[in-house]
């Protein structure tokens, strides 16, 4: 096969990699879990998804425009508590809406917040957002100092439920993408690409940097918040720390996802379907009969074998070429 | 005001505007807080510091090297280090040396298997020493099945955190000893030299003869090394381990470097800053706690004031030059 046809293939199909580790990944689950097919089993897996993959959809916009946000499981946690305190068993569907709407208010309050100190005052992203997340977690313990609240039926109900016979997670998934195809093709998504690769030679060339910077932040509040009301449908229930361990993830999916952390490069299916791998490792661990004391071992050695995999084919090919 | 604070950034170094920032921290304790300000309170701040400056040294050097350089598995090492002192040492003295060369050994493999992947294979650090911090844990948890059997050599109390001469404690001394040799080694040798210049720009250090691949890989090693002896001094302190005891201090390691004013891109900073740093992390704790108020606005005034400090030094350079 020529090479550099090869080459300029898999450079134009950077989920290529992805893909195959996904594929892989659910062929062993398969053999562990000969039910993984069935419609409940899908059903059950999807909606577990769903919130990290919103989350990670944040995430992705952060790091294709160049920045990082440490902050995302936090802000999971504060508008969780939000949810749960202003939706109750007896509340009436005005006063769902208002607690939906809130919800996104306070994520995107919280995003401004992150885009002013990171693109405005020019506030190092990793520090600030891991400051900011002290912020967010300290107000959900004062909104919801410990575990509490109950989410109607109904609405828990419609989340973890098939619709039309399809998991609820399938239409949003289809919605995530056709809003990324969308974003990408506009005059805005040209500019968030152009951020995250070269911000000195975007800014000279007219782009504004720094209003590009602030809205990335903005969209992962947004997405932020609506993690928190999936996973508060999915949950049922309010926990000041229910999001605080969702933020590590969604920056492994994104890499093994062939989205590069320096920015400027990327999409959300690959991000999407490192969500998918993860979760699916955590599958076959849980159902390969592995000796539990050694289950947190195994998951790690896989993702870093997971992580290092292009790099390792890339070693190999130097080493052949000589 | 505005004009007069910039001409005061520009004259004072961001280490020693993060040293008056403490003594400033420390009167406001004084004030607020009545029984704050005396010399047992001022030792046990100091010890703390020392603890978390410590853990922080490994962090310096890596952030140091650029290239979005940082070391999340520092906590995951620094629990290591503790479990392998108190299991190797098992409370003998005579066992406290080879529990610390196995613990050093332990964090360097570490530190060395970080700079394998980031260099030979390209992971970016951040989440090659995410990684690696489930490795450790998980390895942690395997081995040990959850028992964490051992004990402290009652020596390591004695020399490191109770008070060895004057009424102060042997961390003290210890930590100052290891400014010295970051001092040393940062400012007086030729690795140092290299870091910065690998830190500025690798492309331009690699084509001046500099081995950019080895000094990362000994960085990395150096990191995990550090991380691990900080684990060691953890012990004497906390006397007993468990499977979360060094995680608290990852993050408030990485924002007391960058508080003493290393700069997160790399190839600027010092180790005397990051020591300024974690002697303003830990008074700030220690002020929020000696106030008493609850753990919500604890956090809440944490996490604003630390957006505070890094607006003082954290800043990137403007678009327009």
């Amino acid at each position: 096969m020529n090479q550099s046809s090869l080459q300029s293939f898999l450079r134009r199909n950077p989920y290529l990699f992805t893909l195959l580790l996904l594929v892989v990944a659910i062929f062993f689950n398969f053999q562990f879990q000969d039910n993984l097919f069935e419609a409940n089993v899908v059903n059950r897996n999807m909606r577990v998804l769903l919130p990290t993959m919103l989350l990670t959809v944040g995430q992705a916009i952060v790091i294709i425009g160049g920045g990082i946000d440490l902050s995302v499981g936090t802000m999971v946690s504060m508008i969780n508590a939000i949810l749960v305190t202003r939706i109750l068993p007896d509340s009436t569907s005005s006063e769902i809406a208002l607690g939906f709407f809130l919800a996104c208010g306070a994520g995107i309050l919280a995003g401004m917040f992150n885009g002013l100190c990171v693109a405005y005052l020019r506030l190092q992203p990793v520090v600030t957002t891991y400051a900011t997340s002290f912020v967010f977690s300290g107000i959900a313990l004062a909104i919801l100092p410990r575990p509490a609240g109950q989410i109607p039926r109904p609405l828990t109900d419609f989340y973890r439920n098939p619709q039309l016979g399809i998991p609820t997670a399938v239409y949003i998934i289809i919605l995530l993408l056709i809003f990324w195809v969308l974003l990408r093709s506009t005059r805005y998504g040209q500019f968030l690409f152009a951020t995250g690769s070269k911000a000195n030679a975007a800014y000279t060339t007219g782009v504004p940097v720094v209003r590009i910077r602030f809205s990335t932040y903005v969209w992962s509040g947004l997405f932020a918040a609506f993690a928190a009301i999936a996973l508060t449908l999915l949950s049922g229930s309010g926990d000041p720390r229910l999001g605080d361990d969702m933020t590590l993830p969604t920056i492994v999916a994104v890499v093994l996802g062939g989205t590069r952390l320096s920015g400027g490069q990327g999409g959300i299916a690959g991000p999407l379907m490192g969500v998918a791998i993860l979760t699916v490792i955590g599958n076959i661990i849980s159902f390969a009969n592995i000796d539990s004391w050694y289950q947190d071992l195994v998951n790690a050695l896989i993702i870093i074998i997971a992580l290092a995999g292009p790099g390792i084919v890339r070693l190999i090919r130097r080493l052949i070429g000589r | 005001m505005i004009n007069s604070l910039k001409a005061l950034q520009t004259r004072l170094s961001p280490p020693l505007l993060a040293l008056l920032l403490a003594i400033i921290l420390y009167f406001i304790g004084g004030i607020l807080a009545p029984g704050f300000v005396n010399v047992e309170q001022a030792i046990n701040i100091v010890r703390l510091a020392a603890f978390l400056g410590i853990i922080a040294a490994g962090q310096t050097l890596i952030i140091i090297s650029g290239s979005e350089g940082i070391d999340l598995s520092a906590g995951a090492v620094v629990t290591l280090g503790a479990i392998l002192a108190f299991r190797i040492s098992n409370g003998q003295d005579s066992m406290v040396i080879p529990g610390l060369l196995v613990a050093l050994a332990a964090g360097a493999s570490i530190g060395f298997s970080n700079g394998l992947g980031i260099t030979l294979f390209g992971i970016p650090p951040l989440v090659m020493t995410l990684g690696m911090t489930g490795v450790v844990a998980g390895t942690i948890r395997a081995v040990t099945r959850g028992e964490l059997e051992g004990g402290t050599p009652p020596i390591m109390g004695k020399l490191i955190s109770a008070p060895l001469v004057a009424g102060l404690p042997g961390v003290i001394f210890l930590w100052l000893l290891i400014g010295f040799g970051m001092w040393l080694l940062l400012e007086r040798t030729a690795y140092g030299k290299q870091l910065f210049a690998i830190g500025i720009n690798r492309t331009t250090a690699r084509l001046s003869g500099v081995r950019v691949q080895l000094v990362v890989l000994a960085t990395y090693t150096l990191g995990g090394l550090l991380a691990a002896l900080g684990g060691f001094i953890l012990l004497a302190f906390s006397q007993t381990v468990f499977l979360n005891l060094g995680q608290p201090y990852l993050f408030p390691s990485i924002a007391a470097v960058v508080v003493g004013g290393t700069v997160l891109a790399g190839g600027q900073g010092s180790y005397w800053g990051t020591m300024s740093g974690a002697l303003v992390l830990t008074l700030l704790q220690s002020l929020l706690r000696a106030l008493q108020i609850e753990e919500a606005l604890q956090l809440i005034v944490l996490g604003s004031t630390l957006v505070v400090l890094i607006s003082f030094y954290g800043r990137e350079r403007k678009l327009r030059q």
